[in-house]
């Protein structure tokens, strides 16, 4: 198999694991404050979160780019101290992926964390556990489906993102070129073969995902 | 000995009330909560708890200042060292009948649990996880892992409410057991006539959030007429 369709599937899948991996762990405590603090600008935060499912990717794209270009505040700063370039490089892809795959990593965890019985965090503290304990033994273990469709989902639109690579990354093998511009990029070029390659692959794995999400959601059961 | 003496805003069955309470509840009582719902008896135990903030007023526990709207002190739920039995029991569906009542502790000791199981009749279901219980079951495991911790005072919320008759009769038993045996300051909320006259030692009855008659379940009820006459068709 060609050298070049290996590597770019390598990096489709790099990218969709780190943003997976990142969201895992920034989306826990922000799904957490979301579920079950109250404070003023809550809506505010839930609406910039879930942006990416409304707005087109470009305009994201566009203003990352203009946000790590050295002739603004963030990119002159990422320049000077850190002598980083993050525009058209692997990185930079990955701060935008994250960006725009919050609401797919958030909201099924916030579903997973109001879907519990408030009763259950009340007996926990009642019982003298903390919030961190409560959180370990009590939340995480019964939100179980919810945290496994965050992971597949988040993976599963990482894969599948065009936009904002194509405008942070655009596309350079190795470095940002994923498989969905991949593909984009052999259709233009007319290799037809090989843009099939690309979309049967993207495709099962898709499939695969969802697959998996919706026996999970369909025996939620089968944790306990 | 709990004193109490709160003031509470809240939703009642005819609109906006204020919950007052003013009360002493001693050591070993068995204290029930009674009234129609919206009365405010679950308010209460949530504010025991410390679930639910009072606008004003204070709560000791012997020594040691629950809440106090003046010095601004409200500790949390984990430093009351209440036990805690909610209407839906509240079983956590990850973990074992043992792993429940286990977690419960503060220091783990499996003799304890061991001792809970015999006492609940649970040794059999150790091993089964909340799904597969029936209501009867789960009430037991509930009340288990409300004294495993040990508390202070125990509050169960209409912890028979979901049961059918035969049921509440013998799990009424379990919980004057428990108290019997364990002697912890016990607040119940109920409904029901029957429960009361079984279980408890004294009775507050609410209504709108006011504390309209205390005492000795036989004294409280016999003072009114509607319930003199519901106290004669008793069956004990």
């Amino acid at each position: 198999m060609d050298q070049d369709f290996i590597n770019t599937l390598l990096l489709t899948g790099k990218l969709a694991g780190w943003t997976t991996t990142i969201l895992f762990v920034v989306g826990f405590p922000i799904s957490y404050l979301l579920a079950y603090k109250r404070f003023w600008f809550k809506p505010i935060v839930e609406a910039l979160i879930s942006m990416p499912l409304v707005l087109p990717p470009t305009v994201l794209g566009f203003y990352m780019l203009v946000a790590y270009s050295p002739q603004n505040a963030f990119g002159r700063w990422l320049a000077e101290h850190f002598n980083v370039r993050l525009a058209f490089s692997f990185e930079g892809v990955l701060i935008a992926s994250v960006i725009f795959s919050l609401p797919f990593m958030i909201q099924p965890l916030q579903n997973g964390f109001t879907s519990i019985p408030k009763s259950f965090r009340e007996t926990a503290y009642t019982l003298g556990k903390s919030e961190f304990t409560t959180f370990i033994r009590v939340l995480v273990p019964n939100m179980i489906p919810s945290i496994i469709t965050a992971a597949a989902m988040t993976f599963a639109h990482c894969i599948g993102e065009f936009g904002v690579v194509i405008m942070v990354g655009g596309n350079m093998p190795g470095e940002t070129r994923v498989a969905s511009i991949a593909i984009y990029d052999e259709v233009q070029a007319m290799n037809y073969q090989t843009a099939n390659q690309y979309s049967f692959v993207l495709f099962i794995i898709s499939l695969l995902i969802l697959t998996l999400i919706y026996s999970i959601n369909g025996k939620k059961k089968i944790f306990f | 000995m709990l004193t109490i003496n709160i003031q509470k805003d809240m939703l009642s069955a005819d609109g906006r009330a204020t919950l007052e309470i003013d009360a002493t509840i001693q050591d070993n009582e068995l204290l029930c909560l009674f009234g129609h719902s919206g009365a405010g008896k679950t308010t209460l135990l949530r504010i025991l708890a410390g679930l639910t903030k009072p606008d004003k007023g204070r709560i000791m526990y012997n020594n040691t200042v629950w809440f106090d709207s003046e010095k601004k002190i409200n500790l949390p739920p984990q430093e009351r060292n209440v036990g805690y039995m909610f209407q839906d029991y509240a079983l956590f569906p990850n973990m074992t009948v043992e792993k429940n009542i286990s977690f419960a502790q503060k220091e783990k000791n499996p003799d304890e649990v061991e001792k809970l199981l015999e006492l609940f009749d649970l040794n059999i279901l150790k091993n089964q996880h909340p799904n597969k219980l029936s209501g009867g079951q789960k009430q037991r495991v509930a009340l288990a892992r409300a004294l495993a911790a040990k508390p202070n005072v125990l509050l169960l919320d209409e912890p028979l409410s979901a049961l059918d008759y035969d049921m509440r009769l013998a799990l009424q038993h379990e919980i004057r057991k428990a108290h019997e045996l364990l002697n912890t300051l016990t607040i119940m909320v109920s409904h029901d006539l029957q429960e009361v006259f079984h279980l408890a030692s004294s009775v507050i009855m609410l209504k709108n959030g006011t504390v309209i008659k205390e005492g000795k379940p036989a004294d409280v009820f016999s003072q009114s007429t509607e319930w003199k006459s519901r106290m004669e068709h008793l069956s004990y």
